[in-house]
């Protein structure tokens, strides 16, 4: 079986994509070094390098799809977004709905996300939860190397703009970029199927908005994306040690929210615990409750997120990020809350 | 200006700093780290001149500015060793250092500094008269629109600040060249700023025209950006690829050859005139780091002033044991807790 690493699959489901479509073209600082394989495969004209002009090129990567290409605007990471919003915020998000459904803007903006390897606040939040708030933005958080790859190629074909996040620490090149710098001396919690996995041997569009599950199981149902499913899926495998069955669905997307998977997952066991990286308060998690609230759905919930802004201290760090032994933990409080319900 | 005050703030932070960089080897340090090694004589003439009541916006390559305005090394080591003593109390580290007692934020957003520098001399200018604020930044973020806003604003109210572009030539891995059209003097002055170009490592010169323009805010006629060309003798950070291909090619390049060889070569795609211009673009990256100036020692500002110290080899041999013994000092003070 063929096999890749995270990073890799994205870059190689975008030359496939590219090689068919020629209105794709990447830009953003640094991408003639980033992208190097496929600059040297695409040529200066399609893999371009830009200046540390966040608003102007993020906008006129906007505009540009509304006129024709389909940009794949990529940004050194999702913090950086802050200094550009108001081309996703104000322009792209709204495009279809003031132009009454008759235009959209197809640009892909890519940007690694997420802690874990001592970059501090500013550099390692996950901010899907924010994106993922405005209308009109889909937003995707791939944990897998077929998932990133797939997950990219429906993105290039996908009618309106798309936000496609790398976890830091799922990708071997940004982790070696920001991270390791060529050490040996530093080690981070790097889940093994996430960086590297089996991938198919030509690039299908994965659904954007389905969920998939990971694992199946009674008592519990642990739901989140990227990195964090494989936190719940190593969690799960002590929680079975203890005599509890996990499930866990992976969302893939968080906007669109695949509601009917995660109805389905919770209705099963009753039990729901919402693994999210990017900051608890009024994102994913509240969001995830209140779709199985709406749906009528008894459950018991809880929620291992991130509630502050992350400490630069490594230990510190791995303690407010999402961990095994918070999920754990929370998932036996939940199971116990249950028992004492009954 | 005495040069070897001077002298004794750039080598103190160059001792620093190459203490950080073995931490950094030993991954006590875990992510980036932004070195200042090859930016302490610009570093070095600006902070010399301020006041208690200035303030000071520092970049993400910050620790230089903070050493230099006095903050205790240990508490700077203990930050980036995470500790709780930290500065910050390990939560910030190198690329959020925050010192509310010097009025000095730093921020790891490129350009970020012009809207602080700004704010703390609109600040200055009612609460403290006379007191200026100073922003430090690179060349990249000349390109960052919230800096060239703030320098307009600056020039409209009047505001007491002094800009410092600390212009290596390099942002990460793109030159100037790719990034950047116009003049730099043309677009301060039309944005009704003073512009001075100095050669930065020479820490008398940018002295004499920070002297001046540092007086010109402080009098209440208005910002200056003061351009100080310089190398970073460890490239944008310690561990950066193109670094270590020059540095080390035997080791680095055939992992990168052989990836880049294989898409190169792969049906489909660009003609063969556009994959020759990539694969020149990433040589000419590769060519400009082994050509670069870090190399000499001439375009070292801490060997420069050395130089220009040996009329005194005595006085120098004392000055530079003394700070060594600071920071070895410092150094064992933070390591204390890693060691126990």
């Amino acid at each position: 079986m063929k096999t890749m690493y995270f990073t890799e699959a994205v870059d190689d489901a975008l030359a496939q994509a590219m090689n068919v479509d020629t209105r794709i073209i990447l830009f953003g600082e640094d991408v003639p070094m980033l992208r190097r394989n496929l600059l040297v495969r695409f040529g200066p004209k399609r893999v371009r390098g830009t200046p540390i002009s966040e608003s102007a090129f993020l906008g006129a990567g906007v505009a540009a799809a509304m006129a024709g290409l389909r940009p794949v605007v990529e940004l050194y990471m999702v913090d950086f977004l802050g200094v550009a919003m108001d081309a996703l915020l104000n322009h792209a998000a709204k495009l279809e709905a003031f132009s009454g459904g008759k235009w959209t803007a197809p640009v892909v903006v890519r940007a690694p996300c997420g802690g874990g390897y001592g970059d501090g606040g500013q550099h390692e939040q996950s901010l899907w939860g924010w994106l993922a708030h405005i209308p009109g933005l889909a937003v995707i958080v791939p944990s897998t190397p077929a998932d990133a790859g797939g997950l990219m190629f429906a993105a290039l074909q996908h009618n309106g703009p798309v936000i496609f996040l790398e976890h830091k620490l799922l990708s071997e090149s940004w982790l070696e970029f920001l991270g390791s710098g060529g050490r040996h001396t530093v080690h981070y919690e790097v889940p093994a199927e996430g960086a590297r996995g089996p991938v198919p041997h030509k690039w299908e569009p994965l659904p954007i908005g389905k969920a998939v599950l990971r694992r199946e199981g009674n008592d519990v149902t642990l739901v989140s994306v990227g990195i964090g499913v494989h936190r719940a899926l190593e969690a799960a495998e002590f929680l079975e040690k203890d005599g509890v069955t996990a499930s866990v669905l992976d969302l893939r997307t968080v906007s669109p929210l695949d509601k009917e998977a995660l109805c389905e997952a919770t209705a099963r066991t009753g039990r729901l615990l919402v693994v999210d990286e990017d900051y608890e308060n009024f994102g994913l998690s509240g969001e995830v409750a209140a779709v199985v609230l709406e749906a009528g759905i008894p459950v018991k919930y809880a929620r291992v997120c991130t509630r502050t802004t992350i400490p630069y201290a490594r230990g510190r760090e791995d303690q407010i990020l999402p961990n095994v032994e918070r999920i754990r933990n929370a998932a036996t409080v939940l199971l116990h809350y249950r028992r004492r319900a009954n | 200006m005495d040069l070897w005050s001077l002298y004794s703030l750039m080598k103190k932070s160059r001792q620093f700093e190459e203490a950080v960089t073995r931490l950094w080897e030993d991954g006590l340090i875990s992510g980036e780290m932004h070195l200042g090694t090859g930016e302490e004589a610009i570093i070095a003439a600006v902070v010399s001149q301020l006041r208690p009541d200035d303030a000071m916006a520092v970049d993400h390559r910050g620790s230089a500015a903070f050493l230099m305005r006095g903050v205790d090394p240990v508490l700077l080591l203990r930050e980036m060793l995470g500790q709780d003593e930290g500065l910050c109390g390990g939560r910030g580290g190198h690329m959020h250092l925050f010192s509310k007692e010097h009025l000095a934020a730093s921020s790891g957003i490129v350009g970020a500094g012009g809207p602080t520098a700004i704010g703390f001399a609109l600040a200055a200018q009612y609460l403290r008269p006379g007191a200026i604020a100073v922003a430090f930044f690179g060349e990249g973020a000349m390109n960052q629109g919230m800096l060239m806003e703030s320098i307009n604003l600056a020039a409209l109210w009047n505001l007491p600040v002094l800009f410092v572009c600390k212009d290596d030539g390099w942002a990460i891995t793109t030159k100037p060249g790719a990034s950047t059209r116009g003049d730099m003097g043309e677009r301060v002055r039309g944005l009704g700023a003073d512009y001075i170009d100095v050669d930065g490592l020479d820490v008398e010169q940018v002295w004499r025209a920070a002297q001046h323009a540092i007086e010109r805010a402080r009098a209440g006629t208005g910002p200056t950006l003061l351009r100080a060309r310089c190398v970073h003798l460890e490239g944008h950070f310690l561990g950066l690829v193109l670094l270590r291909m020059a540095r080390n090619p035997l080791r680095e390049l055939p992992g990168i050859a052989g990836a880049l060889i294989r898409s190169f070569l792969r049906p489909g795609g660009g003609s063969l005139r556009e994959r020759l211009a990539g694969v020149r673009l990433i040589l000419s990256a590769i060519l400009a780091t082994l050509r670069d100036p870090r190399r000499y020692s001439t375009n070292d500002p801490v060997v420069r002033v050395q130089t220009a110290l040996m009329s005194d080899p005595g006085r120098l041999k004392e000055l530079d044991y003394r700070i060594e013994a600071e920071i070895s000092f410092a150094l064992a003070a933070a390591l204390q807790e890693v060691i126990a």
